[in-house]
C-alpha cells in the first residue's frame, strides 16, 4: 500500500472490515488457546466458545461488554496481547472513520475519502500510544499495579488468608479510558481500588473518556474550515451532558427511601457524603459516582466506578437514555462525532422541510440518498435494542439470567441490549450474561450496532465528497448559532424520546413509582 | 480480498507494538520508578504481607474497626462447584448488583442496621456501614462510619474513648485540594495504628 493512495468509500469500508475480521479471528483463537500459552500465572483455563465469541465481538467493536470475571477468566497474555491491542485499534478505527466522514464534508468533487491504513497507523502512533504511556505511569504513581507476578497471598490482621489479584493493570487502564473502551482488568472495573485508587485518578479517567471525543469536534471545525462549526457541535453535546449529570446527582443524593425506617442516616454532612451508597465506593461518594455514570454513558466508554444496577430508578434511567440517544454526547472516540453528524443531517432535513428548501450543511446539498442513509443508521439502534429485549423477556433462557425481579429485571435486559447495541459496554451487572443465549445475542447486537451504522455512514461520506460546494446565500440556514444547537438537541430528544419512551416507562419509571409507594420485589 | 494481507500484517504489527512492547515497557519503567505501587502497595508487618493499602480486608472482631459490607463471593472450600459469600475476596471483585426495590437488599440493610444499633444505640447509623460497596474491596469508610464504631472499639480494647477518637481523627484523608473526592478513613491503616497504640 502507498501512503498517498486515496480510497473510494467502498475500499475504505472493505479495509476496515477486513482489519476488524482479522482481529476477531486472532482474539478468538488467543482466548481459546490461552491455557497452553505463556504468561498465565493464575492458571486460567481455555475460554468457552460462546464467551470467546462474545468477548471478541465486544472488544473489536469498542464495546467492551464483559460477560466474565476477568481475574478468574483471562490470562495476562490475553489481557495484554489480545484485549489491550483491541483497546488501541478499535479506538483508532473509530477515529479513522470519523476523519473519513469529515473529509466527505470538507472535500469538493473528490472520489476518495482518505486511506484507512494510514489513518489507523497515525492514530495509534501519534495520538493513542504516546498519551497512553504517560497516563499509565501516572496511574502507577497513584497506586495502580503494573507487574507480571502471581497473585499475592496476604495474611490479614485477623489471621485469615486473602488472595489479591494483580497484573499489568496500569497499561490497560490508560488506553481503556483514552479509547473510550471501558473493559476492566477486574470485574468491578473502575470501582476496583487497583483500577481507580484515588479521587484524582477518578477525575483523570473522566477527563480521558471525554478528551478525544470532545477534541474531535474541534478537528471537525478545522477540517471544514470554520472552527465555529465544531463549537456548535460541542455545545449540543455539552448541553445534553449537563442535563444528565444534574439529574443523576439530584436523584442519588436523596438516598433510598426504603432505608429510612431503619434509622439509617443518608443525609450529607461534613462526616459523610450520604445518599444512595449501595454499590458505591466511599472515596468517590455520590458526586463523583453520579458524574462518572453520566460521563461513561455519554461517551461509549462503559467503564463504571459504581454499580449501575444499584442506582435509584430515575438515576439509572439517565445512563440508559444516554446510550439510547446513540452515544453521541461526545460519544465513543470517532463514533460519537459521526453519530452526531448523522443527527445533524436529519436536523437539517427537518429545517429544510420547514422552509421548503433543499437542506444544506457546510455547503453540501443533502439529498434523498444522504437522508435515507442517515435514517437507516439511526433506525438500526431501536431495531436491535427493542427487538432483542423483547426476545429476551419472553424466552425462559432470557429471563433465567435476570438478577432482580419486577421492573428492575426488565431494566437489566433493556440496559444489556442498549449497552451492546450502543457499543457502550457498561451493565446493570446483576444480569448473569455468561450463557450461550446471552453471549450470542449480545454479540450480534454489538455487531449490528457498530457495523450497520458504519457502512451507511461511509456511504454518506463518499457521496458528500463527490459533491460541489454551494456558496452560502441569504437563504442558507446558519449552522453555528443557538437556533442550530436547539434544533439538533430537539431532534435528538424527539427521536430518542418517541422511540424509546415506552420501554423506559416499563422499566425505570414503573420502578420509581413502586419505590415511592413502598412496593418491593 | 486484496485487503486481507495488509489486514493480517497490520494486526500482527499492532499486537507486537501495543500488546507486548507497550505493556512491557510500562512495566519496566513502573518497576524502576514506583516499585511499591507497581507491586500492589503491599503492607508488611514483621516481614509478613498483611494486606494491601488499596484493598480492603475483612474485620469481624470487636476490637478492630470494621469495613463496609462486601458482596464478593468465592468457591465453597467443601464443594468447589458451589459459590458462597466470601467478603473481601481479593480475587473476585464486585458489588451486590441489587436494585433499589429488591427485597433482598432491604432485608440485608435492615439486619445490618439492627446489629449496628445494638453496638451504639445513641447515634444514627451512617449509610456506608449498611450498604455494600461497588468493588466489594472498598478500603475506606466515611469519617462518620469510623466515629460510629469508636465506643465499641474502645470498650473491646479497654482504651479511653478520647484516645480512639483522636486516632480516627488523625486518620481522616480530606478531599484533595478541598474539592476532589470525599473524606475517608483507610480501615487497614487505622487498625494497624490501633495495634501499634495497644503495644506501647
Amino acid at each position: 500500500m502507498r501512503e498517498d493512495e486515496e480510497q473510494h468509500w467502498l475500499a475504505y469500508a472493505c479495509a476496515m472490515l477486513a482489519f476488524s475480521f482479522t482481529g476477531f479471528v486472532g482474539l478468538y483463537a488467543l482466548q481459546r488457546m490461552q491455557a497452553v500459552l505463556p504468561l498465565d500465572p493464575a492458571h486460567q483455563g481455555a475460554v468457552s466458545p460462546a464467551l470467546a465469541f462474545d468477548t471478541s465481538v465486544s472488544f473489536l467493536t469498542n464495546t467492551n461488554w464483559q460477560s466474565y470475571v476477568p481475574e478468574t477468566t483471562m490470562s495476562d497474555l490475553t489481557q495484554m496481547a489480545g484485549l489491550t491491542v483491541h483497546n488501541f485499534v478499535s479506538a483508532a478505527t473509530g477515529i479513522a472513520l470519523a476523519l473519513a466522514l469529515i473529509r466527505g464534508f470538507a472535500r469538493r468533487s473528490a472520489q476518495g475519502i482518505g486511506n484507512f491504513w494510514v489513518d489507523l497507523t497515525r492514530c495509534v502512533l501519534y495520538v493513542l500510544l504516546p498519551a497512553a504511556i504517560v497516563v499509565a505511569l501516572f496511574f502507577v504513581w497513584q497506586g495502580v499495579p503494573q507487574n507480571l507476578g502471581a497473585y499475592t497471598h496476604a495474611t490479614t490482621l485477623e489471621g485469615a488468608r486473602q488472595v489479591i489479584a494483580q497484573g499489568p493493570v496500569a497499561s490497560q487502564e490508560a488506553i481503556k479510558m483514552l479509547g473510550t473502551n471501558g473493559g476492566g482488568f477486574f470485574n468491578a472495573n473502575s470501582a476496583h481500588p487497583y483500577e481507580n485508587p484515588t479521587a484524582l485518578t477518578d477525575l483523570v479517567q473522566m477527563l480521558l473518556i471525554f478528551a478525544i471525543g470532545a477534541g474531535l469536534t474541534n478537528v471537525f471545525g478545522r477540517m471544514v474550515g470554520d472552527e465555529r462549526q465544531g463549537w456548535a457541535i460541542f455545545a449540543v453535546m455539552f448541553a445534553l451532558f449537563l442535563a444528565g449529570a444534574a439529574i443523576t446527582y439530584s436523584v442519588e443524593s436523596q438516598g433510598n427511601p426504603a432505608f429510612t425506617a431503619f434509622r439509617v442516616d443518608q443525609a450529607p454532612s461534613a462526616l459523610q457524603p450520604g445518599g444512595n451508597m449501595e454499590g458505591k465506593e466511599v472515596r468517590f461518594g455520590i458526586a463523583n459516582s453520579a458524574l462518572f455514570t453520566t460521563v461513561t454513558t455519554d461517551a461509549s466508554a462503559g467503564a463504571v466506578n459504581n454499580m449501575h444496577d444499584s442506582l435509584l430508578p430515575l438515576a439509572g434511567a439517565v445512563p440508559l437514555v444516554n446510550i439510547m440517544l446513540g452515544e453521541i454526547i461526545f460519544g465513543g472516540v470517532g463514533s460519537g462525532l459521526y453519530g452526531m453528524l448523522l443527527f445533524v443531517i436529519v436536523a437539517m432535513f427537518v429545517a429544510g422541510l420547514m422552509v421548503g428548501r433543499t437542506p444544506e450543511y457546510l455547503g453540501k446539498k443533502l439529498e434523498a440518498k444522504e437522508v435515507k442513509m442517515a435514517m437507516l443508521a439511526i433506525l438500526v439502534l431501536p431495531l436491535s435494542i427493542l427487538g432483542f429485549t423483547a426476545l429476551a423477556v419472553v424466552l425462559p433462557v432470557g429471563t433465567a439470567a435476570l438478577g432482580n425481579a419486577g421492573p428492575h429485571g426488565f431494566s437489566e435486559a433493556l440496559y444489556a441490549y442498549t449497552s451492546a447495541t450502543g457499543n457502550n459496554g457498561s451493565a446493570f451487572a446483576g444480569l448473569a450474561a455468561d450463557t450461550p443465549f446471552w453471549n450470542d445475542t449480545l454479540g450480534l447486537a454489538m455487531f449490528i450496532g457498530r457495523f450497520l451504522m458504519i457502512v451507511p455512514m461511509l456511504a454518506i461520506a463518499g457521496s458528500l465528497a463527490r459533491k460541489k460546494i454551494v456558496p452560502a446565500s441569504l437563504g442558507t440556514f446558519p449552522t453555528t448559532g443557538a437556533l442550530f444547537v436547539g434544533l439538533v438537541v430537539g431532534v435528538i430528544l424527539v427521536t430518542g424520546g418517541l422511540i424509546f419512551f415506552p420501554a423506559v416507562a416499563l422499566g425505570p419509571i414503573v420502578e420509581h413509582f413502586a419505590l415511592l409507594h413502598g412496593t418491593l420485589y | 480480498m486484496n485487503h486481507i494481507r495488509p489486514a493480517i500484517v497490520m494486526m500482527l504489527a499492532m499486537t507486537l507494538l501495543t500488546g507486548l512492547a507497550y505493556p512491557l515497557a510500562v512495566t519496566v519503567i513502573a518497576q524502576l520508578a514506583f516499585p511499591w505501587q507497581a507491586n500492589g502497595s503491599l503492607i508488611r508487618r514483621h516481614g509478613i504481607v498483611v494486606g494491601a493499602a488499596r484493598i480492603g480486608q475483612n474485620f469481624a472482631s470487636a476490637g478492630y474497626f470494621h469495613p463496609r459490607p462486601s458482596a464478593t463471593t468465592g468457591p465453597d472450600p467443601g464443594d468447589p462447584a458451589r459459590t458462597i459469600a466470601v467478603p473481601y475476596n481479593g480475587a473476585n471483585s464486585g458489588g451486590s448488583n441489587l436494585g433499589p426495590t429488591a427485597k433482598e437488599l432491604v432485608r440485608h440493610v435492615q439486619a445490618r442496621a439492627a446489629a449496628l444499633a445494638a453496638q451504639n444505640p445513641a447515634a444514627p447509623i451512617p449509610v456506608d456501614l449498611v450498604t455494600s460497596s461497588a468493588s466489594g474491596l472498598d478500603p475506606d469508610i466515611t469519617p462518620a462510619g469510623a466515629l460510629f464504631q469508636v465506643p465499641r472499639v474502645a470498650r473491646a480494647r479497654s482504651l479511653p474513648v478520647a484516645v480512639v477518637r483522636r486516632l480516627v481523627l488523625a486518620h481522616i484523608t480530606p478531599r484533595l485540594f478541598g474539592v476532589i473526592g470525599e473524606p475517608h478513613v483507610n480501615v487497614l491503616r487505622l487498625n494497624l495504628a490501633l495495634d501499634a497504640l495497644a503495644r506501647h
